[in-house]
């Protein structure tokens, strides 16, 4: 994979964090970066996270799995969204060195999905991201998962390749 | 029951020979380790073929190792169905640091197209 031809997301015009916005439902929700104290908080998200939604085996299902995994993917760029008390998603991207490229994930609690937060928490990790460096991002996803190709699209990744399984999309960051 | 296990190089093969080799031992099952060549392997197949070996000589399990020239799933497909296997087992696909899963392409093809039962390894 070259990142010639790689389609660009300009991150100037995308809300940095942290920002507060309304969802398609009516409810405030602040977006911020998650800090170190944050962890008991998502950890209480992924408790209550739908197993069908999980993608490609994460969050893993089982609690000290999950634990580990959780704090693994905070060691990267981490973006959520409350609403008062609660998580209602997260957005995260990890270097992978495979790629040479931050891998994007993103979760969000089936109550608040369909309204806008996944999006709003896609700028919001391009956004850091690239204020951190970040230059490229890449992920995965399964090709009968509409709804999440279809975010990914609407936030500015592009088909780069993909199998008969999954389809593999990317974005550069740019100014 | 008779296993046939592919292995192309990528480090979750391996670790489906480990497994399977580890159970075959116990067992006394049939184990044929069919190296054969994954273009997304680092290993060529001669140092497939050879880590297979010390992998079997570790573990202390006797068994024939077949290098297999050609398309890798059809011709997994094409011994388990001619020889008459129960089984193909192969590794259940690389994770990414995310940890996400994705299956390989030798994987998908046999799952897709096999008429014998399929075991990926995770």
């Amino acid at each position: 994979m070259t990142s010639k031809g790689n389609p660009e997301v300009s991150v100037s015009e995308l809300p940095q964090p942290p920002f507060e916005f309304t969802d398609d439902e009516g409810r405030s929700l602040e977006v911020r970066v998650v800090e170190e104290g944050d962890f008991d908080d998502l950890y209480e998200m992924y408790l209550e996270f739908d197993p069908r939604d999980r993608a490609q085996g994460v969050p893993p299902a089982r609690e000290q799995q999950m634990k580990d995994w959780l704090e693994t993917v905070l060691e990267g760029v981490n973006v959520a969204a409350w609403h008062h008390d609660d998580v209602a998603g997260h957005a995260t991207l990890i270097h992978d060195s495979n790629v040479d490229a931050h891998e994007l994930a993103i979760f969000v609690l089936q109550r608040y999905q369909g309204a806008g937060v996944g999006s709003r928490l896609i700028q919001a990790a391009f956004a850091e991201a690239h204020r951190r460096g970040v230059q490229r991002v890449w992920l995965t996803v399964e090709r009968w998962n509409r709804p999440a190709i279809a975010l990914y699209r609407k936030t500015g990744l592009k088909e780069v390749g993909g199998s008969g399984l999954e389809i593999e999309m990317a974005a550069e960051l740019v100014e | 029951m008779k296993k046939l296990l592919g292995v192309g190089g990528s480090e979750d093969s391996f670790t489906a020979l480990e497994h399977t080799a580890r159970r075959v031992r116990e067992t006394g099952d049939t184990l044929v380790v069919a190296v054969v060549d994954n273009p997304d392997s680092p290993r060529d197949v001669d140092e497939v073929e050879q880590r297979v070996e010390e992998v079997l000589d570790e573990i202390g399990l006797d068994v024939e190792v077949r290098v297999v020239e050609g398309h890798p799933g059809s011709k997994l497909i094409e011994i388990a169905e001619t020889e008459e296997f129960d089984e193909i087992v192969l590794g259940g696909g690389e994770r990414s640091t995310m940890d996400k899963i994705r299956v390989g392409e030798i994987a998908e093809f046999v799952l897709l197209n096999s008429r014998v039962s399929v075991k990926l390894v995770r």
